[in-house]
């Protein structure tokens, strides 16, 4: 069995330490046969990347505005998403791609608003995946009407770290954040915090019982992200919902 | 967390470059800003590759540390272990990332044929 380990370089490997004799800690040339290096040089997204300009040359054709909804679990976006159909769906084609490791429960939240869905299981494979990468978003584009859409929004996994990663061609990031989840969180997920330009501070209704200090969330999150809009919503109560959907709305007549 | 979609890539590009001949050795870059946490990706490495062309090939993983350039001032500093998108020197947020996210396949050691 392979062992993995980290030098005192920083270096960390894994590999075998069985009986091989040619091995000695320190010294990573003694192998017993000769070895060639061949330049690489590849970015490990590359491929996803290609996707991703795929997916976003197929919108572009199809005159699709997309945005990449992401949040931690639980900070509201299936609830908001529900609320920016009832408002929006009369007057913008809106199609969804859903995003959930196991069910198809969020799917299911939002049938009957008169959008189409694709969800897309992530948990298929090995061990289902923490985020939807671009592959994963093309997977589900022949099952939306391209033709009869004006904007989609992929509802990501919830998850603050994986789904930052992965551009999946979409044209905006917008991130559902909940004030239950503490101010300091853009200082320990700079990365999400830093790649949107959108936060909807979720859950606004709830302030009053909580000890939440919004001036130190801004301070925060202006840290890490310096131009990101904020808007401070309720998608329980409806609170700034409109602003939100005025969002998307500008966004999908600049797109045209 | 993605670790594991990141070692299916970078076995991806491997199988691409390697053709038929036996990898040794790995060598990646990662840097700071990409979340990877490097003893997650070298035992990830493991399990991908078990029983494949690729088992007992090292994962050989070079971390980046992040470096960021002020645009006010122009002066450069470091992330720091805890990220900070600070200036070191006037204390400015308005900084560009100049290093740290980079995540690619360096180079391959092959078996001589």
């Amino acid at each position: 069995m392979g062992r993995f380990h980290r030098h005192s370089d920083g270096v960390v490997h894994a590999h075998d330490h069985g009986s091989d004799d040619e091995h000695h800690h320190g010294d990573h040339s003694g192998y017993a046969t000769a070895t060639e290096r061949v330049e690489v040089l590849e970015r490990i997204f590359d491929e996803n990347d290609r996707t991703a300009a795929e997916n976003r040359a197929d919108f572009a054709a199809h005159g699709i505005c997309t945005v990449n909804l992401m949040s931690s679990p639980g900070a509201g976006k299936t609830t908001l998403l529900r609320e920016t159909l009832r408002r929006l769906a009369a007057e913008v084609r809106v199609g969804v791609v859903e995003g959930d490791i196991q069910t198809s429960l969020d799917a299911d939240r939002l049938e009957g608003f008169g959008a189409a869905i694709a969800l897309v299981n992530t948990g298929d494979g090995f061990g289902g995946e923490c985020h939807l990468d671009a592959p994963m978003v093309r997977s589900a584009l022949p099952r939306l009407p391209l033709d009869a859409l004006d904007l989609i929004i992929i509802e990501n996994v919830g998850n603050l770290v994986c789904p930052a990663e992965f551009d999946v061609g979409e044209h905006a990031r917008a991130m559902v954040y909940a004030i239950t989840e503490g101010e300091d969180k853009p200082l320990k997920y700079p990365v999400m915090f830093r790649s949107v330009d959108l936060v909807l501070v979720n859950k606004m209704d709830l302030l009053p019982h909580l000890d939440f200090d919004l001036v130190l969330f801004r301070a925060n999150l202006r840290q890490v992200n310096p131009t990101a809009e904020v808007i401070e919503i309720s998608a329980r109560t409806g609170l700034r919902v409109d602003a939100w959907c005025d969002w998307l709305r500008a966004r999908v007549a600049a797109n045209r | 967390m993605h670790e594991l979609s990141v070692c299916g890539s970078i076995a991806g590009i491997v199988r691409k470059r390697a053709a038929d001949r036996r990898v040794t050795r790995i060598h990646v870059r990662v840097g700071q800003l990409r979340q990877i946490v490097p003893d997650t990706l070298a035992y990830n490495w493991q399990l991908v590759v078990a029983e494949t062309p690729l088992d007992g090939s090292v994962l050989e993983i070079e971390h980046i540390p992040g470096r960021l350039t002020c645009r006010d001032c122009r002066s450069e500093s470091e992330i720091g272990d805890f990220p900070l998108f600070l200036c070191h020197s006037c204390n400015s947020y308005n900084v560009e990332v100049t290093a740290g996210e980079e995540l690619l396949v360096v180079a391959l050691d092959l078996l001589e044929a």
